[in-house]
């Protein structure tokens, strides 16, 4: 039995008929399905445990805060990362980058200069767009080559000492292309700047650690991993970290309050202010869970099998234009395609009529469109409990979208 | 049905699209949601369209809802254009239409309503 026939079992969503056709999900680049043991854990939480965390006398808030605090320290292991003060959970990643381009932000210095790509999801493009308009520094991209990878020649080009900031996607969420953070490091460091990494597509798909990667910030969401939505992690090195005001005020992000001025808790409280996402906590918890006893490496190679096949099966049928790169390796799971003379949307709406659910549109990347010269793409993408028979579905139906219309 | 048969065929064999040279009213514009973009064009005579035309790269919907739009229009008075509403054009499309893709349908309305925008007062 493949990983995906052992899995799908776990997820009860997949047992539905959508349109008189059983369900074939190829959307978990936007959202995946919950295994069973992350619902339950999460009902379990609010059945049993539910209470406020931290300054809760009680059992129940003893309990809460114990499971909320548990959670970290299973992300913390996910990802490798040295120390639990260095994990901060946010609503998600698009939360957890305007987080730190606040924070960095008001470090900023007329002239600074902050580095992007064109392959950015808006999550990571538009955040540093208004911290550069607030402070007068300067938004730069790294151009996207062949419609697939990184201009690293023009990254190098661009790098300066002003550069304070790169941010760059692990995982393009169109292209699938995996983009080389250890090298992006090295360079963004040795000019001085901090790296700041989108790892939505990366960390529900590839082995992580936050520490070779040399990324000085890297955030994701628990939504796209077989988490709940509304929680998600930013990762930050200590010694960054330590060096920031707080993004936002509140409850929980101080040790003592005066009228006139406060003074910051210890990490990771500093950048929780308010209530956290305890059950997203404990979801998320129980899908790092789930997916730590799978095992990285085994998922990233189910997925890395359906890409390859989907990428062979697509490029067979006349029409289809691939985007990204076409070597599985280079990728993570995601597809982008479109069919001549069919709208993204159009193909969409007619896979939906067979019960298979693609993604179409730009995707929150329009300078990349732009690049591409398209509007938008239709996108199927994999997650652990995605088969070799739901990229053969998929396959057959794009096979005749055109007839359709 | 998803895709009426009107949608389908003024999505193959639109009979309003293209430009007019030197047009009285033109525009154009975007729906963010899908990135969809559609202009139109229009010759007005004696406060009547004469003459209109859509271009743009849209899903069939949105184009099919342009076409059925510009022939109701058609040697219409431009205060009447600009009074279409959805429920005409869905009429017209035969199409049930789920509400995520609504806007595809009332995106050729407002672009009309810019591209005649100001007319009705200067006819």
């Amino acid at each position: 039995m493949t990983l995906g026939e052992q899995c799908r079992r776990d997820f009860p969503i997949l047992g539905r008929v959508i349109n008189g056709h059983p369900l074939v999900y190829l959307d978990s680049a936007a959202s995946s399905q919950k295994p069973t043991q992350v619902i339950e854990a999460v009902q379990h939480y609010y059945e049993r445990s539910h209470s406020n965390v931290h300054r809760s006398i009680h059992t129940l808030g003893e309990e809460a805060t114990e499971v909320y605090e548990a959670a970290r320290d299973a992300v913390r292991g996910f990802i490798a990362a040295r120390s639990r003060e260095e994990i901060v959970f946010t609503r998600g990643t698009t939360e957890a980058i305007n987080l730190v381009a606040q924070a960095v932000g008001r470090t900023l210095r007329s002239g600074d200069e902050i580095l992007v790509t064109e392959m950015e999801h808006h999550s990571n493009l538009i955040p540093w767009q208004m911290a550069c308009r607030d402070r007068g520094a300067v938004l730069k991209a790294v151009p996207v080559l062949d419609g697939a990878y990184l201009d690293m020649t023009a990254f190098d080009g661009l790098l300066s000492p002003r550069t304070r900031v790169v941010a760059v996607t692990h995982v393009s969420n169109v292209l699938g292309t995996i983009n080389p953070v250890g090298e992006i490091a090295r360079q963004a460091h040795a000019a001085g700047a901090v790296l700041v990494v989108d790892g939505a597509q990366a960390a529900p798909h590839l082995a992580l650690d936050v520490v070779a990667s040399g990324a000085d910030f890297y955030a994701f969401s628990g939504h796209k991993m077989l988490g709940p939505t509304g929680i998600g992690v930013l990762y930050g090195r200590r010694e960054v970290l330590e060096g920031l005001e707080p993004a936002w005020g509140g409850g929980e992000m101080i040790k003592e309050v005066w009228i006139d001025h406060a003074q910051w808790n210890d990490l990771p409280s500093r950048f929780e202010p308010g209530t956290p996402p305890i059950a997203g906590a404990v979801g998320l918890h129980a899908a790092v869970e789930y997916l730590s006893k799978l095992g990285m490496e085994r998922v990233s190679a189910h997925e890395r099998a359906l890409t390859a096949q989907c990428l062979e099966a697509l490029a067979r049928i006349p029409g289809v234009t691939i985007y990204g790169p076409m070597n599985a390796e280079l990728k993570g799971a995601a597809v982008a395609f479109n069919v001549s003379g069919l709208h993204p949307h159009d193909g969409a709406a007619l896979l939906d009529q067979q019960g298979i659910a693609v993604r179409a549109g730009h995707h929150c990347a329009q300078p990349l469109m732009r690049r591409l010269g398209i509007v938008g793409t239709l996108r199927a993408s994999f997650s652990v409990y995605s088969t070799a028979a739901d990229v053969e579905r998929l396959a057959r139906a794009v096979a005749t979208l055109r007839d359709e219309l | 049905m998803l895709y009426s048969s009107v949608i389908r065929e003024r999505y193959r064999r639109p009979r309003f699209r293209g430009t007019l040279t030197d047009p009285d009213a033109r525009f154009e514009d975007v729906n963010p949601l899908c990135g969809d973009r559609i202009r139109i064009e229009c010759r007005l005579e004696g406060g009547r369209v004469a003459e209109a035309r859509h271009t743009g790269d849209s899903c069939a919907i949105c184009a099919a809802s342009a076409d059925v739009l510009l022939e109701l229009i058609l040697g219409r008075p431009v205060d009447f254009a600009v009074a279409v509403g959805a429920g005409q054009l869905l009429e017209r499309l035969e199409a049930d239409i789920r509400p995520s893709r609504m806007k595809c349908v009332t995106l050729p309305i407002a672009v009309l309503q810019g591209a005649l925008d100001g007319k009705v007062a200067a006819r």
